[in-house]
């Protein structure tokens, strides 16, 4: 039991799919050539007005609704001020005393077994600042707006994640959400989901909050889980040596594995917040509300109990199943083709088709194994056309060949030998080529059970049911 | 045809469809007194002949095959915070010197549409920061009524235009007065409309809850012509109103029989000087005449005005003005050394002392720990304000005042005491916090400076405003004197 | 309740004392934070003036505004309207960049920012 108790809230920004930015008409498209996708709205040209994008409004409404959340029936837009080069309009329009989102939570699932509610105090609507790049240009800084003006939403939970480990199930339990709910493409390589992550740690027991420490901008699960725990020990080292943590903006460098503090941010932020006098109220009625939570998908919690009570699933397996719609959605159909067999289509999916797509970096969407090809495979295990070992061989050769399990089987003569009497004749033969073996069997020897069933399955190519091949060795060997 | 400036808006608009000129030989007339009255008045911060030339050949084109729209040939001028295309738009600011717009506002899109023709960008006071125009990166404003007096402002370029007939009608922008008090110590006709009547999208903000488009004008029937183009709902602005215009010049005739008018006591207080006090209850006995009733009406907040102006305005101006910062277009300081030092010397230097001081009180009442006691107060106190307002509306058609507590005073008599300056404003500031119509009427002469009597309405009375003003226009000719050398 | 006599007089202030004298360090620090330049010279012409507007602008605090909710715009009731998911606009950043003091490959360069 440690002294210490580490207390983490995370702040994840999550960029809205909507096709333009959240207060312009320009497009959103992740890669455009510099400033291509910066009109001038974006730009903070003098005069230009910011005007609202419904379908923000409306993915930030389900994400509200699918985290059980209150949605604010009047919400208000504020200017955060403060200078950056890639924040062009010298104030970031965000949400700021009435966010559209409140009170929400998520569940989820400690190593345990059991399940924490993580409470999401807010979530709000607000603007992306655009990008700063400073490698290659010699003594400059090069200002790259086109992510400026994308739609965010910021979810904000409360300081309930107790370790890293946590922070990691809570921050891939909303990664999950937002894909279900087709409300961002949770593309962390490219910005489109990452968090800041408020670490400190108090002596075990204590009630008074540490001060915390805020990492910036972390965007890989990995880099999250490794963040907060060298900040975790470095607080502590600090506090035990007899030292005191600073309030600070600090940024986590990967090629080190260490956090250090935020130059750009190191003076006193007064970001002098106050209504956004260009926009108005944003006021939801019940309606709209309604019919946005019509367009609700079924959540990965929901899902995930159906699975287990509908398919037999282990709650492990339908949570790993249900962590994707597209994964979900593949492994229903799967078992919708298959006509059957759920778990041993949830053991594919989950064991050789997983690892294959792991392997080439793929996703369960790619098409390079549809469903219906997998259920194919399946089925032949099922009928016992071939053993599951011999479908290994096969699933390789589909992976990479693109032909249907029969026509791998047929191919490569795969086919299952489930024939009695071709059976016994293959093991009268292996029983007449070892004599002394059959011999000491005979006398005693059971282990040499295994050297018959090795022989017979050596002469078949290993095609002999094993089953089948098992119950009539055992008679034969008997004699 | 040397005397085409003498005509009004409405007349030239008339003439040009009857073809008893061209726009090419009206726009020739204007050009030609801006460029012999500029150096005087310095009105202008930049004049736009060949493009107006060229846009008033098309127009006559356009109006010899019987097209048109109702302003196509007429000359205007834009206060230089509107936004135009290939033309610079200085906002009066060494910040924006060098700027050339990529795109045109709102207003000037429309009146373009209308088939209005721009002669080119008047002066201002910078980023429309004053009661005087002096805060000019160009310089002073003149007024032509006494060259050694200020027009007012910060629409003053506009205004002192109008007044010395180099263009029939113009532009600006009233965020606490600026198109009225220019208007009335000109001598012209200029409206404020309600907030969200006309576009802000592209008039550079200053204060955008208060910032609102307008006309300056020799009449009140110039101003409801030019108003009904330019007015109406834009998509691209979020504080415009989805609501029809009324054609305020078919409006114009109404009689004025049964008009109940509320006298706003507090405007009739102590600081009205005696002979403004005397040409103001002048007008008001006209408007008896016509019918009126009149009645006194008490607005017991409007004396915080001034001091609600004066948080609420800098705050929204610190963040709006924020955005230049010498990244992306406008003024950047020579050899910055890092970041800090590109942001602070191209701001301290692109800006005016006026703009520093309004950018630094508006940072200091939005900063931690003085925001509840000066930005959400100054927030309450126009809630009370807009009440009292609407409480006066209630009871009365329009309210009417003084526009101004004095008549046009010298350039830099006021200009190192900025409270003094602030008080310019004190009669105009309300109808702005309040978000309601307001317009400045010339209403007589004090020692041979033109006085404005103030109408104010409810929201989206403007059709009546007009109608009120242009009445006592047909029984007065104030709006047509002309200063002296300019007729 | 209030006149403008009272206010005219409010700008009489600084002929007694002002309750809001800002000393140099708070016209170093709103300046800093609005980011803009000062010469030593200004500092105290700004000290005077806005010790002056701040202590004008003090007479709200008189206002009687107990349950009165704050006014962030002036048209009651009105609420924002939503644009529709559209995108609009093409590509215009070389037309942008005329206006743009320094630029290179699309980009608009500012002295190197150390995160």
């Amino acid at each position: 039991m440690s002294a210490w108790e580490t207390v983490i809230g995370l702040e994840i920004h999550a960029q809205l799919a909507t096709r333009s930015k959240i207060f312009s008409g320009s497009a959103t498209a992740y890669g455009a050539p510099p400033n291509a996708q910066a009109n001038l709205v974006d730009l903070g040209y003098p005069g230009v007005l910011p005007v609202l994008n419904a379908e923000a409004v409306r993915m930030a409404v389900k994400l509200g609704l699918a985290i059980n959340a209150r949605i604010a029936r009047s919400s208000v837009f504020a200017r955060k001020n403060y200078f950056y080069p890639d924040l062009p309009k010298g104030y970031q329009i965000s949400q700021y005393e009435l966010p559209i989102v409140a009170e929400g939570a998520v569940d989820i699932v400690l190593d345990d077994g059991a399940l924490k509610r993580i409470g999401i105090t807010r979530a709000h609507l607000e603007e992306d600042a655009g990008k700063s790049l400073h490698e290659g240009l010699p003594g400059v800084t090069g200002i790259d707006l086109n992510r400026a003006g994308t739609p965010l939403v910021e979810i904000v939970s409360e300081p309930h994640l107790r370790s890293a480990k946590e922070a990691v199930a809570y921050m891939k339990k909303v990664h999950t959400l937002v894909r279900y709910l087709e409300i961002c493409d949770g593309n962390m390589q490219e910005g489109s989901f990452r968090c800041d992550a408020n670490v400190s740690v108090r002596r075990a027991g204590a009630q008074k909050l540490g001060t915390r420490a805020e990492i910036k901008n972390l965007n890989s699960f990995r880099f999250v889980e490794r963040a907060i725990n060298y900040e975790v020990s470095r607080q502590i080292d600090i506090l035990e040596s007899g030292g005191q943590v600073v309030q600070e903006t600090r940024l986590y460098d990967p090629d080190k594995g260490e956090t250090r503090p935020m130059r750009s941010k190191e003076e006193a932020n007064d970001y002098r917040y106050f209504p956004d006098p260009d926009l108005l109220p944003l006021v939801l009625s019940d309606a709209f509300i309604e019919e946005v939570r019509t367009t609700l998908p079924e959540l990965p919690d929901q899902k995930a109990a159906r699975f287990a009570s509908g398919y037999g699933l282990s709650p492990y397996d339908a949570g790993v199943l249900t962590a994707s719609r597209e994964l979900a959605a593949y492994y229903e159909e799967v078992v919708r083709e298959l006509e059957g067999e759920p778990k041993l289509a949830a053991n594919w999916v989950m064991g050789e088709l997983a690892a294959a797509l792991n392997r080439e970096n793929l996703e369960v969407g790619s098409g390079r194994l549809p469903a219906a090809r997998l259920a194919g495979l399946l089925e032949r295990i099922a009928d016992q056309t071939i053993s599951g070992k011999i479908a290994k061989e096969v699933f390789e050769a589909m992976w990479s060949g693109g032909r249907s399990a029969d026509e791998v089987i047929d191919a490569q003569g795969l086919r299952q030998i489930t024939d009695s009497s071709a059976i016994e004749r293959v093991i009268d033969e292996v029983m007449g080529k070892n004599p002394a073996q059959l011999a000491d069997y005979r006398a005693g020897k059971d282990k040499l059970f295994g050297f018959f069933v090795g022989q017979v399955m050596k002469a078949t190519g290993g095609k002999a049911n094993p089953a089948q091949l098992n119950e009539l060795l055992k008679k034969k060997l008997g004699g | 045809m040397s005397e085409l400036h003498k005509r009004t808006l409405t007349e030239l608009a008339a003439g040009l469809r009857a073809r008893k000129f061209s726009s090419v030989e009206v726009v020739r007339a204007f050009l030609g007194r801006i460029e012999s009255r500029q150096g005087t008045l310095n009105a202008f911060v930049s004049v736009t002949s060949g493009q107006a030339l060229a846009e008033a050949a098309g127009a006559d084109r356009a109006l010899a095959s019987g097209g048109g729209g109702a302003l196509t040939g007429v000359p205007i001028a834009h206060k230089d915070l509107f936004c135009t295309r290939g033309v610079r738009t200085s906002c009066g600011s060494r910040m924006l010197d060098n700027f050339v717009s990529p795109y045109d506002a709102t207003v000037v899109a429309r009146l373009k549409a209308a088939g209005a023709i721009s002669l080119g960008k008047t002066n201002m006071d910078e980023f429309a920061m004053g009661s005087s125009n002096e805060n000019s990166y160009y310089g002073p404003v003149r007024n032509p009524w006494n060259v050694q007096l200020v027009p007012g402002g910060s629409s003053g370029g506009s205004a002192a235009a109008v007044a010395a007939r180099l263009v029939p009608g113009a532009t600006g922008t009233d965020t606490g007065g600026s198109i009225r008090q220019p208007a009335a110590l000109c001598g012209i006709t200029g409206i404020k409309p309600t907030y969200g009547r006309v576009s802000r999208f592209g008039m550079v903000a200053f204060a955008s809850s208060l910032d609102q488009g307008g006309v300056l004008t020799v009449s009140a029937a110039d101003a409801a012509l030019m108003l009904r183009e330019m007015a109406g709902f834009d998509p691209n602005d979020s504080t415009s109103v989805e609501a029809p215009v009324p054609d305020y010049v078919a409006a114009l005739d109404a009689p004025l029989a049964g008009l109940k008018v509320g006298l706003l006591k507090e405007f009739f207080d102590k600081g009205l000087e005696a002979g403004n006090e005397r040409r103001i209850r002048e007008a008001l006995q006209v408007f008896e005449k016509l019918g009126a009733q009149l009645r006194e009406v008490s607005l017991p907040n409007l004396p915080l005005s001034v001091p609600t102006y004066y948080v609420v305005a800098p705050a929204e101006a610190s963040s709006n003005l924020a955005r230049f910062d010498g990244v992306r277009y406008g003024y950047r300081c020579k050899e910055p050394r890092d970041l800090l030092d590109l942001y602070q010397r191209s701001r301290g230097e692109g800006f005016g002392a006026e703009v520093k001081r309004r950018i630094m009180t508006g940072t200091y009442v939005l900063s931690a720990g003085y925001y509840d006691a000066y930005y959400l107060r100054a927030q309450k106190v126009r809630q009370l304000i807009t009440d009292d307002f609407r409480r006066a509306f209630a009871e009365v058609d329009v309210l009417m005042g003084p526009m101004t507590p004095t008549a046009a005073f010298a350039i830099g008599a006021k200009t190192d005491d900025p409270i003094a300056m602030y008080l310019n404003d004190i009669y105009t500031i309300g109808a702005n916090l309040a978000g309601v119509p307001a317009m400045s009427v010339p209403c007589g002469f004090v020692a041979g400076l033109p006085v404005g009597l103030q109408i104010v309405g409810p929201h989206f009375g403007e059709a009546r405003l007009l109608n009120v003003a242009h009445r006592y226009q047909l029984e007065t000719d104030w709006h047509t004197r002309v200063p002296q050398g300019y007729a | 309740m209030y006149d403008f006599a009272l206010v005219f007089s409010l700008h009489h202030a600084h002929r007694r004392t002002l309750a809001m004298a800002l000393t140099r360090e708070q016209i170093a620090g709103i300046a800093a934070l609005a980011r803009l330049n000062l010469t030593p010279a200004e500092i105290p012409v700004y000290q005077e003036s806005l010790s002056k507007i701040l202590d004008f602008v003090g007479a709200l605090q008189r206002a009687r505004t107990e349950g009165v909710t704050p006014m962030s715009h002036p048209l009651p009731g009105l609420s924002q309207r939503l644009r529709p998911d559209v995108v609009t606009e093409q590509d215009r950043h070389e037309e942008h960049q005329r206006n743009a003091p320094q630029v290179a490959a699309g980009l608009y360069l500012v002295p190197k920012v150390i995160e």
